[in-house]
């Protein structure tokens, strides 16, 4: 008696379609059709609307690539918007005011992102408590914290000096570098740091023990544990790394608008698990993948986009995301029988 | 060799009558022709080894299973459970093993749960809590019904268990092994409530494993063995080596070949290994075990269901971190095995029961599957290649002769004798000193039975030593060298190879005294 996979070779085609990968992949293609109909007088088939739909998007898909291990291992992280904001106010603070070089404002950055993620990740590893709970604990914290450490107001460029009046110190030159357009104006930095932010965790994931493990424990966790998986840690690492992403957003964040704001990334956390869940990962673990993630952020993103540019209301644009989101995830459901 | 069907002579007619009892699970039949029937004020006990059937038969009663074959009569009248509800409207009430209460509701809302006395939709609190004050007072409990039920011990629970059957005007009530979680003087207290129960004109169906209970409380007692009916008798005509007898009495058909050992010194030995799995302060699952196997050698564990046998391997495996006291001791060095990590360096490998729950990722491919354990030798600095893992994966489920058509499905679309090569396929892969198999065998057809069987002269053979646990009584006699046999977490008995007998493993297994050389 042999195993074998219950389809044969003639429905191949189909058996594409019907894939995780297919299906986020028809999705796609559906918002880029409605795109094209609805193309705001030929608004749609510019290169600059595509150039600002991927700048807009890749805060968002940073902290998704971030959040996509955190559910496939079967957790989830709503910190991320707060930690952006309050990377972004560190970032700021550091650049704009005390003028540290880039690449100690960059690495002070990513450890405050990776230190609240660890602490999320001790907190739902060892102390088992729901990440859910946790996460949002740290989400509550890292706001505060942000507001703590700016006092309450915007990081910009415009400060009190000693004489009592306001004067504009400039804007630092990583803020300028991150914010740019490049190949002759086509492509923001954003979306470079994005692309990076996607292969890295794919390498992790698709390439490393880790991404391995992951998988394992959201696919089963008492027997990864039985089989020698050191759960604890790699929850713990996978809270991290996620920390880390929302560091790259803050600081993204804080370039695009010059200023550290610790009001920003509000709300972002449920964006970027819409496009994570969207893709076609599971929120119950040990199913998806960095790729199925990178379209549904261009998903999302791009469904933003086409409703901005034929101008409708940000209230009908809200409405209507929530209720292609529903639509998205019913046809995701049906993969698995 | 049937046993006569005996007592069929009705001094008084039956409550509650099965027959014909048949039912099939995806083509498997695992109940045929059962015959079964409670008088009023009667505790007939049913008895049979694990996997007799006598589960499939009470969840037929109790409405778990609605559609099956034969016949079933209450008070004269056919009827047929659709489902909990309705049996327990019929007035058959079922106390399972796991209780069925809902811990943070109140004890009165646990027994009025579903059909509460209520006004327009409202739940009228007093009346509910008099009513429900009025049940458990009936059981000699004197608790507040307003507390929530996780606040009391299992025992009390099991009692309200129990006032919510009479509540619901029971006349029969079938207890599955209520004593499992009960000391001395509960135990006691549930008899003497199921003889008030006797006179109050309920039926009594007692599930038990344990010989003594069994003398004590039966009146009557129906064997099962192999999903078949073999015997009802009076107690009185049924002292225990009979019960036995029908119990274990099945022609050894099938035999398995078990190779010339090549038993070497021994390997690994553990000491008054005690195993806490719910937390140290809470009661041990086996206490003050000790053993020894040695290379080459299957050491078989035999045993009823909460024997703790499973508690001892996940114990020895690191499973409850440090809740395990006692010593071990591999290749005569002394080790602690506090996580399945450690354990897994020193050599040690445990195939869980459940290779659905506890053995597999069901959603990762078989070669993820098969190098999990082992992945970091796998792994260059971390990152995977791709290729060694596929040779790796290869070679372990190609010695077992999996078959599937690619090593990149899903595990969880294989059958469940190619799962089970795969769970195992994980442990070979790191080269293992100890395997420890709890129910290697289960829930697979025979053909990969014998495959498997076939291992573990091969493994034996490289001087690799088992631990076996298993229920069916034929495996474990032609596969074990030696066989130890335990109780409520205790070893009743160890025999050799050539001493052992089903008899004298299932008595002892029964915590029967008799049979109980330490004792």
């Amino acid at each position: 008696m042999e195993d074998k996979p219950n389809t044969n070779a003639s429905d191949g085609f189909k058996r594409l379609i019907l894939s995780p990968a297919g299906r986020a992949f028809m999705a796609l293609a559906l918002v880029i059709i409605v795109g094209g109909i609805f193309n705001a007088n030929g608004a749609f088939f510019k290169t600059e609307t595509h150039r600002d739909a991927l700048r807009q998007m890749s805060v968002y898909g940073i902290l998704a690539c971030g959040l996509t291990p955190v559910i496939i291992s079967g957790g989830i992280d709503l910190a991320v918007g707060s930690v952006l904001a309050l990377v972004a106010v560190i970032c700021s603070k550091m650049a704009i005011h005390w003028g540290y070089p880039a690449v100690v404002v960059f690495g002070a950055s990513l450890a405050a992102g990776a230190l609240c993620g660890s602490i999320s990740g001790l907190i739902t590893a060892r102390l088992s408590v729901q990440p859910f709970i946790a996460t949002l604990a740290m989400m509550v914290f890292a706001r505060g914290l942000a507001k703590y450490a700016s006092g309450g107001m915007k990081v910009s460029p415009v400060v009190l000096g000693s004489d009592g009046t306001y004067h504009n110190v400039g804007i630092p030159a990583l803020f300028q570098n991150v914010d740019h357009w490049i190949l002759g104006e086509n492509v923001s930095v954003v979306t470079i740091i994005f692309a990076i932010c996607l292969f890295v965790a794919w390498l992790l994931m698709a390439r490393h023990k880790f991404g391995r493990y992951i998988y394992a424990i959201g696919g089963n966790e008492e027997a990864s544990r039985l089989s020698g998986v050191p759960v604890v840690g790699i929850k713990t690492l996978v809270y991290a790394f996620s920390g880390m992403c929302a560091a790259v957003a803050g600081i993204c964040q804080a370039a695009q608008e010059q200023q550290g704001d610790p009001e920003a990334g509000a709300g972002y956390e449920l964006i970027a698990i819409a496009m994570v869940v969207i893709g076609g990962t599971s929120l119950m673990g040990g199913r998806g993948g960095i790729g199925l993630t990178f379209l549904g952020v261009l998903t999302i993103g791009y469904l933003d986009k086409i409703l901005s540019i034929n101008a409708v209301p940000e209230a009908g644009r809200l409405v209507l995301t929530g209720i292609i989101i529903v639509i998205a995830v019913l046809t995701q459901r049906r993969q698995r029988t | 060799m049937a046993p006569i069907a005996q007592n069929q002579a009705t001094e008084m007619p039956a409550l509650l009558r099965m027959t014909g009892i048949g039912k099939q699970f995806g083509g498997v039949k695992v109940l045929h022709d059962v015959q079964f029937e409670v008088r009023a004020g009667e505790v007939h006990v049913l008895a049979g080894e694990n996997g007799a059937g006598k589960s499939t038969l009470i969840k037929i009663l109790g409405g778990i299973h609605g559609d099956f074959e034969g016949r079933i009569e209450l008070d004269g009248t056919e009827v047929r459970p659709k489902s909990p509800l309705h049996a327990s409207e019929l007035g058959i009430a079922i106390i399972h093993q796991e209780l069925s209460l809902i811990g943070p509701m109140s004890v009165a809302d646990n027994i009025f749960l579903g059909r509460m006395p209520a006004r327009g939709g409202f739940v009228v609190k007093a009346e509910q809590e008099k009513q429900a004050t009025h049940w458990v007072e009936r059981l000699g409990l004197d608790i507040d019904v307003r507390r929530p039920v996780e606040q009391f011990p299992i025992a009390i629970q099991q009692l309200i268990e129990i006032a919510k059957a009479l509540s619901q005007k029971a006349k029969v009530i079938v207890m599955d092994e209520p004593t499992s979680a009960l000391n001395k003087p509960e135990v006691e207290k549930l008899f003497g409530l199921i003889q008030s129960l006797k006179n109050q004109g309920c039926g009594i169906v007692y599930i038990s494993h344990k010989m003594d209970e069994i003398e004590r409380i039966a009146d009557r007692i129906t064997v099962l063995r192999d999903g078949g009916w073999v015997g009802t008798a009076t107690a009185s005509e049924s002292p225990v080596p009979k019960l036995i007898q029908w119990m274990v009495g099945r022609e050894m058909s099938e035999q398995f070949p078990r190779h010339a050992t090549h038993i070497g010194s021994e390997l690994f030995r553990a000491e008054k290994i005690s195993v806490f799995p719910q937390g140290k302060t809470c009661t041990a699952a086996v206490r003050d075990l000790s053993l020894s196997v040695k290379a080459g050698e299957i050491l078989g564990i035999g045993g009823l269901q909460g024997s703790g046998a499973s508690e001892l391997f996940l114990g020895l495996f690191g499973a409850y971190g440090s809740a395990v006291q006692g010593s071990l001791f591999l290749d005569g060095q002394k080790i602690s095995l506090h996580s399945p990590r450690q354990a897994i360096r020193s050599g040690v490998a445990l195939l869980t029961n459940d290779r659905k729950a506890t053995g597999l990722v069901l959603s990762l491919s078989i070669i993820a599957n098969a190098t999990l354990a082992g992945l970091p030798r796998l792994t260059k600095g971390g990152w995977c290649i791709p290729a060694r893992e596929r040779d790796a994966a290869a070679a372990t489920t190609g010695s077992m002769r999996l078959r599937a058509a690619s090593l990149d499905m899903p595990v969880g679309s294989l059958s469940g004798g190619n799962q089970q090569k795969v769970a195992i396929a994980k442990w070979l892969q790191m080269k293992p000193k100890l395997l420890l198999l709890d129910e290697p065998t289960r829930g697979i057809d025979i053909g990969a039975k014998r495959e498997i069987y076939q291992l573990m002269n091969e493994w034996t053979a490289q001087g690799i030593a088992i631990l076996l646990i298993t229920s069916e009584m034929p495996e474990l006699l032609t596969l074990s060298d030696r066989i130890m046999v335990m109780h409520r977490g205790e070893c009743t008995a160890e025999f050799s190879r050539e001493q052992a007998t089903p008899e004298k493993i299932l008595a002892a297994a029964m915590g029967s005294v008799t049979a109980n050389p330490k004792n």
